[in-house]
């Protein structure tokens, strides 16, 4: 069980290519591969923290009320990142602090709340919010590493197509549609999977 | 369910209490966080290398290297105000920054004998947020660029936020400011337009026109206000 709850997502029902959550963060982050990497961790940690919260709380969250309550737990979350990168690693948090704030409006977390959290026990959870986290960062490093290389002919900064190849569009929003969009195409090729 | 006013109260609560002792407890770290922050900021900008000096070795070198200095607006030093007595305020509009001490207008300035350079405060709009930071000049001929860095700004990561990387701080260093003893300032030109022998001009930011814009803007508006300092010294 555990491991189809951890697997799952990956691939077969990537929360990005798959359920086409969290597009928001993967267009705006996936410029630079350094980057898309800082967010998935970040990510990672969000998604398993709130997952891991909202189980424990699963018994006593009224029904009506339960979007709020995600709302405040994950945004407290983030902000207690936020301030502890701040505090304890100021040169990073310099970098991040514009994609942490970024992880309050992910819908995956949300969804992941919503849809898996208040109905499963906290281990189940704990897994399916690393899933899904991992899931989420594979498909940025994926997007990212065309758009950096497309883009700025580098891979992690380090050059492997000289500038004049370089191609401007790769940089900005439209660069990073064409790239998603083909890479959720191939994988629904490949899967023959319909939206119902 | 009666009880969800009281649920969502209390989970209200235990955050904010959680967020408030949080910040609280860090304010002083945050804020120390800061202050070594522009040192390290103001010593790059004079071509210090701090890559792999400690935080202690940081505060040391700045004191070292670094003096500060406050000017009133016609270019005089004014030697009994601190930095720490001015107050800033930021002109939310441009992002011009005005400091002042008892409602006067002050402008401060650190100068480093050891590099030879005067630095100043530099601040400005770019696309989304405000850029500040420190550009250093030449003390001798108030011309030849130092140097320039970025210690806050809120611009989109891998475009705007370029302007604190190293190939773009670079290209500022050994261009000049007058010609024949007119303020031309740096223009920052489409990528790959400037040419290196052009001792006025540096490349911008691919897919960041309107932040490399801002660079430009902000560095003419802020060198103006200090320009008689530099015509009395020149």
């Amino acid at each position: 069980m555990n491991k189809k709850i951890f697997l799952d997502p990956l691939v077969d029902n990537n929360p990005i290519s798959r359920q086409v959550l969290g597009i928001c963060s993967a267009l705006a982050v996936t410029v630079k591969l350094e980057q898309a990497l800082v967010m998935t961790l970040a990510l990672i940690f969000v998604l398993t923290m709130s997952n891991i919260t909202i189980s424990l709380l699963r018994k006593y969250i009224p029904s009506s009320i339960r979007i709020i309550v995600q709302l405040t737990v994950i945004s407290t979350l983030v902000t207690l990142i936020d301030r502890a990168l701040m505090a304890y690693m100021y040169d990073i948090s310099k970098e991040l602090s514009v994609f942490i704030a970024l992880i309050v409006t992910n819908c995956i977390v949300m969804g992941r709340a919503d849809a898996f959290a208040m109905q499963n026990n906290v281990k189940d959870s704990f897994f399916d919010g690393l899933g899904n986290g991992l899931g989420y960062g594979i498909m940025l490093i994926l997007v990212a590493f065309f758009r950096e290389l497309l883009g700025f002919g580098t891979i992690f900064d380090f050059r492997v197509i000289s500038p004049e190849f370089n191609n401007g569009l790769m940089l900005l929003a439209p660069g990073a549609f064409i790239i998603l969009g083909l890479i959720i195409w191939v994988q629904r090729s490949l899967t023959a999977y319909v939206e119902d | 369910m009666k009880n969800k006013y009281v649920f969502i109260l209390s989970i209200t609560l235990i955050s904010s209490m959680l967020l408030a002792l949080f910040s609280e407890g860090l304010k002083e770290r945050t804020a120390l966080n800061k202050e070594l922050d522009k040192k390290k900021n103001v010593l790059q900008s004079i071509g210090v290398n701090i890559q792999d000096m400690t935080n202690e070795k940081i505060i040391e070198s700045f004191t070292q290297n670094v003096k500060e200095v406050t000017l009133d607006i016609s270019g005089n030093i004014i030697d009994n105000i601190t930095h720490n007595q001015l107050e800033l305020t930021i002109n939310k509009i441009n992002g011009e920054a005005k400091y002042e001490y008892l409602n006067v207008e002050y402008l401060p300035a650190y100068i480093s004998d050891s590099r030879n350079a005067i630095i100043i405060p530099v601040s400005g709009k770019g696309l989304w947020s405000t850029l500040y930071g420190y550009f250093a000049v030449d003390l001798t001929n108030y011309s030849t660029v130092k140097g320039i860095t970025f210690y806050q700004h809120g611009e989109t990561p891998g475009l705007g936020a370029e302007i604190t990387k190293d190939w773009f701080k670079s290209s500022f260093v050994g261009k000049e400011l007058y010609l024949e003893n007119e303020l031309r300032s740096i223009s920052v030109l489409k990528p790959g337009q400037a040419n290196d022998a052009d001792l006025y001009a540096v490349d911008g930011i691919s897919g960041a026109t309107i932040t490399s814009r801002g660079v430009e803007d902000l560095l003419k508006r802020d060198l103006l206000r200090y320009e008689p300092f530099f015509r009395k010294n020149k």
